[in-house]
């Protein structure tokens, strides 16, 4: 298999590569770690006219701390530099956890953080870990640079809200206020696989009271769900088998999964409310290695 | 190295060629590519080195992983015209002229190939994850190649394998 032609373009700054998705209009795709849009263009799914390949674009390879406390991913900050990265274990745990469950080691050593929230596959991990977070998108084009938080980037499948003069440039995880707690749990039938389910959890906490929570599902609908009020059923107090029991149901409820060849909507929705149930919990079993092994 | 591609006539200028200029186990090479040439095929046909193995050409099975700028990664899911500048490893640059590589004797002693179809693939991640981690367990090893699939199921023998070498490499350091 072999893409259709194209035009490829490899800029040497930003200002270029926004230069010409200006000139190349909608028929113009970014190409960060082609993980999902090099498959795609192969199965002739995409056909842009015009690749923009932003790999030589000098110091977008990043993640790292500011002094506020938030975590900035480059565009080229490849899911491997997040697996083996120092930075995040002991402070982000909800990104230690799933760095490791993204794909397999060979797409992670190339797939990139930031485009697979571009890319806003509904089975995508890492959208569901930012919209757990409250993170957000910077976009830059001709017109600067603007914030777009995840619950507003992603607005269908495979679908953002950039304009086709954007370039996602950096994701930013806010600051936290409390100590972060929480993590990633993933179902899929083989390594690489889609997931039959995702979920992921971050709360904060500050004495023994849970200050912020976030909850996300991955693969159970037509997009990343935010399960918020499942989340706002944890905030303002300790963290009980009561709250966990109900957050749980919550977001059992919140998840709309299909039944296909991974199971039954009935057993994905079960998932959401065992993973749910084990993050904010701490009781392990078999499913929960992966996790504990980037713990 | 050749290509032969087809002539566009008057919408060449529309798609033009690229000529890119890259390292394959340490020797340089130059090559004029269509953009949508994937890195499998520049290796296979373009540099002739057979021993990247199309797969699945799906992105699934790993067999014609190799390593660009030190980093395992799926050449069929990589743009050949990416690689300019940058430098390739493939298994033929495992070996030196008169000894195998530690991950190539490995396979040998343990028995790690039967019809032999991933061999290469899986030598490349593992070297990936050698460079990485000298002293893997077991289960790092099993972590590394998960990305990797053998058909014949040979996995027990291709762990034990990628052990065998990091003993070896480690002894030799």
């Amino acid at each position: 298999m072999f893409p259709s032609r194209f035009r490829y373009e490899a800029p040497r700054s930003l200002d270029e590569a926004i230069g010409l998705l200006r000139d190349g209009g909608d028929y113009a795709k970014v190409l960060a770690g082609g993980q999902s849009l090099v498959p795609m263009m192969k199965l002739r799914f995409a056909s842009p006219e015009l690749i923009v390949d932003i790999n030589n674009v000098p110091g977008l390879a990043y993640h790292q701390a500011d002094p506020d406390g938030s975590l900035r991913i480059g565009a080229l900050c490849r899911h491997s530099d997040l697996e083996f990265s120092g930075l995040l274990k002991g402070t982000q745990p909800t990104m230690a956890a799933a760095a490791p469950l993204v794909a397999d080691p060979l797409v992670r050593n190339r797939g990139t953080l930031v485009g697979s929230l571009c890319h806003a596959d509904p089975q995508g991990d890492w959208a569901s870990v930012m919209l757990a977070l409250g993170g957000s998108v910077i976009a830059q084009g001709p017109r600067g640079r603007r914030a777009i938080p995840l619950a507003e980037f992603v607005t269908g499948p495979f679908e953002n809200v950039l304009e086709h003069d954007e370039i996602a440039v950096e994701a930013v995880v806010p600051p936290a206020t409390g100590a972060r707690a929480g993590g990633y749990l993933k179902l899929e039938r083989r390594v690489g696989d889609f997931a039959t389910v995702g979920v992921a959890v971050a709360i904060e906490t500050s004495g023994s009271d849970v200050i912020r929570a976030g909850i996300a599902l991955t693969g159970v609908g037509g997009s990343t769900i935010g399960a918020t009020e499942a989340a706002a059923a944890l905030t303002g107090q300790p963290l009980s088998a009561g709250s966990i029991a109900e957050a749980a149901g919550l977001a059992a409820s919140a998840a709309k999964p299909r039944t296909d060849h991974r199971g039954t909507a009935e057993f994905k929705r079960n998932l959401v409310r065992v993973f749910v149930t084990r993050l904010l919990g701490g009781t392990t079993t078999a499913a929960t290695a992966p996790a504990e092994r980037a713990a | 190295m050749t290509m032969v591609f087809d002539d566009l006539g008057d919408e060449a200028e529309e798609f033009p060629v690229r000529k890119i200029r890259f390292t394959i186990n340490g020797k340089k090479k130059v090559a004029e590519i269509e953009p949508r040439l994937l890195l499998t095929d520049l290796i296979r046909r373009g540099a002739g080195l057979t021993g990247t193995h199309r797969g699945c050409d799906t992105t699934n099975c790993g067999a014609c992983t190799v390593l660009v700028d030190g980093r395992a990664i799926k050449s069929c899911t990589m743009l050949a015209v990416q690689v300019d500048g940058r430098e390739l490893t493939t298994v033929e640059g495992l070996a030196s002229a008169s000894e195998l590589h530690p991950l190539q004797e490995g396979f040998r002693q343990e028995h790690g190939l039967q019809c032999g179809f991933c061999t290469p693939g899986m030598m490349m991640a593992a070297k990936d994850l050698l460079d990485r981690n000298p002293d893997p367990t077991e289960e790092d090893v099993r972590w590394a190649l998960s990305g990797n699939l053998c058909r014949c199921t040979g996995y027990q023998n291709i762990v034990k394998s990628v052990l065998w070498a990091a003993e070896k490499l480690r002894a030799e350091a």
